[in-house]
């Protein structure tokens, strides 16, 4: 087999066990609701994740989605209260602050040649201050369009439903895979990843490709806030703090290298269920504490980084042989 | 008379680098459909010629005409848009995207604004197909050989440019069949009318597939010549410069010869990296080592050092066992070693002169024994006046001096570790003519001591100056010993182009 | 050894010129901000506040720095104060003495720094990646240790470390200080500065010249570690049990932050200790000082923010080229001036 799908093929694996595992200790856990929730108590996160996925792709990070995931919460709560406008409205405000902040970052990233992690981070702390700024309150969202949105579902065979901002996540997800495998942005994604000077002699515009990941970022990151305010109906400045955290565990667990250019939209997909099956089984147990998520996952991080370096090891033992 | 217009042309090329002068009015013309190779030691100029053709460059003198027009290519991306394509020895495609995508990146035909894979796929194969290759170019590109690699970026390269194709040491690990098959595709190239430039090291390739050489030395051009009409001897002389000598042989030759044995290397090697091989080293005496590029000079001076860990033989210190199984505990033995690339294995940039000056010295002692303030500004004082280290002062981060003086601080680091047994490779490359004679009458110097020297250079006449013998190296292999009126240059040449004509054969 | 001196000077110019800015502007906004009292044998006031609180940080940012030089970054250290505070409770609390205690959670500490140290020094995984593992990781291991709950205790002897004083200072400053004061003077008397910068700078340069490069750099994690027990002892110590959920959270971010403020380079290399404690009783300063002067609190991330952005616009290798051009430019403008003369 392909050793790039070698990764992949380990996280769905791990799914498909796990998941058997559930269902031979909790018969209940295979039904179309715990689906259906799993889709939606994680449909801000695997939101996210996608854009972390294609930061990650390029040999970057983004520390400030969780941040960024509060201050769009936090934003439409202000605003739906104080003013009139209409959600939509409010929402395309929302994505266009955090499109234009991912830019930025994207721009001092490139420009000023520095370190995504220094400028994230500086964008962690910008963006949760402006959320503060805003308010330091838990606002209630209780527009009624934001009820309709809420009650609006796919109900599945068995009871289980796909709510609205489930069933958007599986949209980003689609479009993210178009993107990453379909556009040249996505392949110039991928050659960023592969490395720097090499993808510049290629011709890729590393500038414009820069800007566009971290843009792409600050958008999904944005989106997430708008799923997250429907999901709690609320704007809370010390929301989704660490949910970059859970994001880039999500994204390595799902097979993507965290040094970039290798990996799929698809398996941070898994990766989010992964972590999504765990907290339920959890829950299912009821005896079982909930620090087993983060012990299980730092392991399964763990694994997959040595995984990912066994097989860096044999791919060059065999170039080199060959 | 169309396959002898010259498709390009550089004249009196000059390009300048802080305290060197690495190109001096270089000439080079290139006819279409004719496979012409660029030859010279490292440092002789040959790649940074090809860069100022390539755009990665600008040039500080002289003109580039392609096709009869002045051209002056600000990149890399712009030479390729005028139609000069390069292949480099580490090939430069992304090793993490298919074959396909390499072929087309930042081209891919697209459908419904959509990349269209399988029409990319199926131009990818039809382009392929032309290069005899008929591989899976859904692949990873890292999933194939280099030398399949080597076709691909090929094909990207005259698919994008089609004009010149600059093949910059493309056969450096390949096989006899791979290089086979390369070469099958030059020949082809060649017949559609495209100037190749082809750098390489292997001097029966370059008789094998080259119509025309150009030798560079030192940043100048030795001379343009038809492959046909070049004896190996004469262009082996022209590469090593041995016009610039007058033999004085005798001399040297009972230099260092009386001395006990004092080092003995049997059957030292390490498999991949350098064959097994017998040395003995006296006191007080310089061995040298020469053989063309790639010929396993380096990797001799790394397994001597541990720097790679030799896996058959035995090293001996008058008569003692050597642990040689790191750099560690080869500088526990008294051995020091002036890496070749000084910048990337010597220097440590933004440390200062005097503390790149006391850190072997001072990693030997161990860190809870530290080598005082006021004895390492009189240890940095002392090498910065006995070598003559020109800086302003000893805390000058060393990355701002220049390569010569750099090199002398690298020697400064190992002098005052006291060492017995001292390898020093290329200890005069790429730096300026006064250094350079310092640095011969250092090692000179330290050799009427007592030191025991190793010297690799691929600067014969300097070899023959200072070396008692001197080991002749080849496809990583010891293949000849010079021992006391062999030691010329003549006969260094001789040597070389002995073993490689028995090689061929 | 004047020169020496004045270089030292030259080097922790901006961080203190940056602090004492800082200090005077709350000092306007809030005008008993210098103010010390002495009571019961203690020193009272906003300044030891600001050294009170700014102790975690400090311990943390002193094996950061050490760990940033080798080129390195070390994100649990956060999770690794959770942990060590948690170990420190279950330990007191189920009967060991004080000095055991101490012990056990320093080791802990090391054993934490030792597992970093392996994975980036002998498994060769990238610093950022190798310390991820124990940062998402740790935190779940220490409520595993206090059951969630936040696991108090009453031992004096702990307590003391958190709110006793010495020397009429609060014992976390005297732990800090001391242990920064120590550090600096075993890196700095030693050779392991200069051994540990050269690593930094170029690892293959080092390695040929004979310097332990893999034996350094897993001891620059463990003193990340023991920082992080020290750390974490405190702040549990503070507050009189472990909390898993929140004891050192987002501190490793103010640690390397505090780094950076000290001019300690992300790239490796020429470290100072002393700067980077400087810098991160900078941050202790802004915060207890918009705290102080009625600032609302919601502004402190913002101005965090933008001193983080001013300082990587400084740091940058473009302003930087272009800092070295205009001295150059001035330079040789003095030098035809001189000439001209």
């Amino acid at each position: 087999m392909n050793p790039r799908y070698l990764p992949l093929t380990a996280t769905i694996a791990i799914f498909l066990i796990a998941y058997a595992v559930c269902i031979a200790q909790y018969p209940n856990m295979l039904s179309t609701r715990v689906i259906g929730n799993l889709l939606t108590d994680n449909a801000f996160l695997g939101i996210a994740a996608v854009g972390m996925t294609f930061v990650i792709l390029s040999g970057g990070i983004d520390l400030s989605i969780g941040a960024v995931i509060a201050f769009t919460g936090v934003f439409l709560a202000v605003l739906l209260q104080a003013t009139s406008i209409h959600p939509l409205v409010a929402f395309v405000l929302a994505l266009a602050i955090t499109t234009a902040f991912g830019a930025l970052m994207g721009a001092i990233i490139h420009h000023l040649e520095m370190p995504p992690f220094i400028v994230t981070l500086a964008g962690m702390f910008l963006a949760r201050g402006m959320a503060f700024v805003l308010s330091i309150d838990s606002i209630p969202i209780k527009h009624p369009f934001y009820a309709t949105l809420k009650s609006a579902y796919y109900k599945l065979p068995g009871g289980g439903r796909i709510t609205l901002i489930g069933g958007l996540m599986l949209l980003v997800f689609a479009l993210g895979i178009l993107i990453a495998h379909r556009t040249r942005f996505g392949a110039n994604v991928y050659a960023l990843g592969g490395g720097t000077a090499t993808a510049r002699l290629m011709g890729v515009p590393i500038g414009g490709t820069t800007i566009g990941i971290y843009a792409l970022s600050g958008f999904l990151a944005g989106l997430s806030g708008i799923v997250f305010s429907l999901y709690t109906s609320a704007g809370y400045s010390l929301a989704t703090v660490g949910v970059e955290l859970d994001a880039i565990a999500a994204v390595v667990i799902g097979g993507t290298l965290l040094t970039g250019g290798s990996g799929f939209i698809a398996g941070t997909l898994v990766g989010i269920l992964i972590q999504g099956l765990i907290q339920t089984y959890i829950t299912f147990d009821g005896s079982l504490s909930s620090w087993w998520t983060k012990i299980l996952i730092g392991l399964l991080l763990f694994a997959f980084i040595l995984l990912q370096k066994g097989l860096i090891h044999v791919t060059d033992r065999r170039r080199r042989h060959a | 008379m169309q396959a002898s217009t010259s498709i390009l042309s550089a004249t009196a090329i000059d390009k300048i680098f802080p305290g060197a002068r690495a190109l001096d009015g270089v000439d080079f013309s290139l006819h279409r459909g004719e496979v012409h190779a660029l030859l010279g030691e490292n440092g002789a100029g040959k790649s940074t010629l090809v860069k100022c053709l390539t755009g990665a460059y600008r040039r500080d003198g002289g003109r580039i005409l392609l096709d009869g027009a002045d051209v002056d290519p600000q990149s890399t991306l712009e030479a390729q848009n005028l139609g000069i394509g390069t292949v480099y020895q580490e090939v430069n495609l992304l090793p993490n995207l298919t074959v396909a995508e390499n072929l087309f990146l930042g081209r891919q035909p697209k459908r419904f604004g959509f990349i269209d894979s399988r029409d990319m796929n199926r131009r990818a194969k039809a382009l392929l197909a032309e290069y005899d290759l008929d591989i899976d170019v859904t692949a990873e590109l890292a999933a194939y050989s280099v030398a399949v690699q080597q076709v691909i970026a090929i094909a990207r390269a005259v698919d994008l440019s089609g004009k010149v194709l600059i093949l910059d040491e493309p056969t450096a690990s390949l096989d006899a069949h791979e290089v086979a098959m390369l070469f099958r595709i030059v020949r082809r190239l060649k017949a559609r009318g495209l100037g190749i430039i082809f750098i390489t090291h292997f001097l029966e390739q370059v008789y094998d597939i080259s119509d025309r050489i150009t030798v560079l030395r030192n940043g100048k051009l030795v001379g343009t010549r038809a492959t046909a009409d070049l004896p190996r001897r004469d262009l082996i002389a022209m590469m090593l410069g041995r016009e610039l000598v007058q033999e004085v042989a005798a001399e040297h030759g009972a230099k260092g010869e009386g001395g006990e044995v004092r080092f003995r290397f049997r059957n030292f090697g390490r498999k991949g990296h350098i064959q097994a091989f017998d040395l003995d080293v006296r006191r007080g005496e310089v061995v040298g080592i020469a053989g063309l590029l790639g010929s396993g000079r380096t990797e001799t001076a790394e397994i001597l050092f541990g720097a790679e860990r030799a896996d058959s033989g035995t090293a001996e210190a008058d008569g003692r066992t050597l642990d040689l199984s790191s750099p560690r505990s080869a500088i526990r033995e008294k051995f020091g070693f002036c890496p070749e690339d000084r910048k990337v294995d010597g220097i440590i940039g933004d440390l200062s002169v005097r503390e790149n000056i006391a850190l072997a010295l001072q990693a030997r002692r161990g860190w809870a024994r530290p080598i005082s303030r006021s004895e390492q500004d009189r240890l940095a004082d002392d090498y910065i006046k006995a070598l003559d280290i020109r800086t302003s002062d000893r805390e000058k981060p060393i990355r701002l001096l220049s390569g010569g003086n750099q090199q002398k601080a690298i020697l400064a680091r190992w002098l005052a570790t006291n060492p017995d047994f001292l390898i020093l490779d290329e200890p005069t490359r790429g730096i300026d003519v006064g250094a350079h004679a310092e640095i011969i009458r250092l090692i000179e110097e330290l050799c009427g001591k007592g030191m025991s020297l190793i010297v690799i250079s691929s600067e014969l006449e300097e070899l023959v100056a200072y070396s008692s013998r001197v080991i002749v190296l080849r496809d990583r292999a010891h293949v000849a010993e010079l021992v006391g009126n062999q030691v010329t240059t003549d006969g260094i040449v001789e040597a070389i182009a002995a073993s490689a004509g028995k090689a061929d054969a | 050894m004047s020169a020496t001196l004045k270089a030292y000077a030259v080097r922790l110019f901006p961080q203190v010129a940056a602090l004492a800015v800082i200090l005077l502007m709350v000092s306007i906004a809030f005008p008993g901000f210098f103010r010390l009292e002495m009571q019961n044998g203690r020193l009272y006031g906003s300044l030891i506040d600001i050294l009170n609180r700014g102790a975690p940080v400090a311990l943390l940012a002193i094996g950061m720095t050490v760990v940033i030089a080798t080129k390195g970054i070390d994100l649990s250290v956060g999770a690794v104060m959770a942990i060590c505070g948690a170990v420190a409770a279950a330990a007191i609390t189920s009967g060991h003495s004080l000095a055991m205690t101490l012990l056990i959670t320093l080791g802990t500490g090391i054993l934490c720094g030792l597992w970093n140290g392996i994975l980036v020094a002998v498994l060769d995984i990238q610093p950022i990646i190798a310390t991820l593992v124990l940062m998402v990781a740790g935190r779940g291991i220490a409520q595993l240790i206090t059951e969630g709950a936040i696991l108090t205790f009453n031992d004096a002897g702990l307590i003391f470390i958190g709110s006793g004083s010495l020397f009429g200072l609060p014992m976390p400053v005297v732990i800090w200080f001391a242990f920064g004061v120590i550090v600096a003077l075993l890196v700095r008397r030693t050779a392991l500065g200069m051994l540990i910068e050269a690593l930094g700078v170029n690892r293959r340069a080092a390695m040929l010249s004979g310097v332990s490069t893999g034996v350094l750099l897993i001891a620059a994690y463990v003193l990340s570690g023991l920082c992080a027990a020290l750390a974490g002892i405190i702040a549990a110590a503070d507050i009189r049990g472990a909390d898993a959920n929140n004891a050192g959270l987002w501190l490793e971010l103010d640690a390397i932050l505090a780094v950076v403020v000290g001019g300690t380079s992300l790239l490796g290399g020429r470290f100072s200790i002393a700067a980077s404690l400087i810098g991160a009783l900078i941050i202790q300063s802004v915060n207890t000082g918009i705290l102080l002067s009625g600032f609302p609190p919601e502004f402190n991330l913002i101005i965090k923010a933008a001193i983080i952005v001013l300082i990587l616009v400084i740091q940058s290798p473009r302003a930087q080229s272009a800092f070295v051009f205009l001295s150059r430019a001035r330079a040789s403008e003095k030098k035809t001036a001189g000439e001209a003369k």
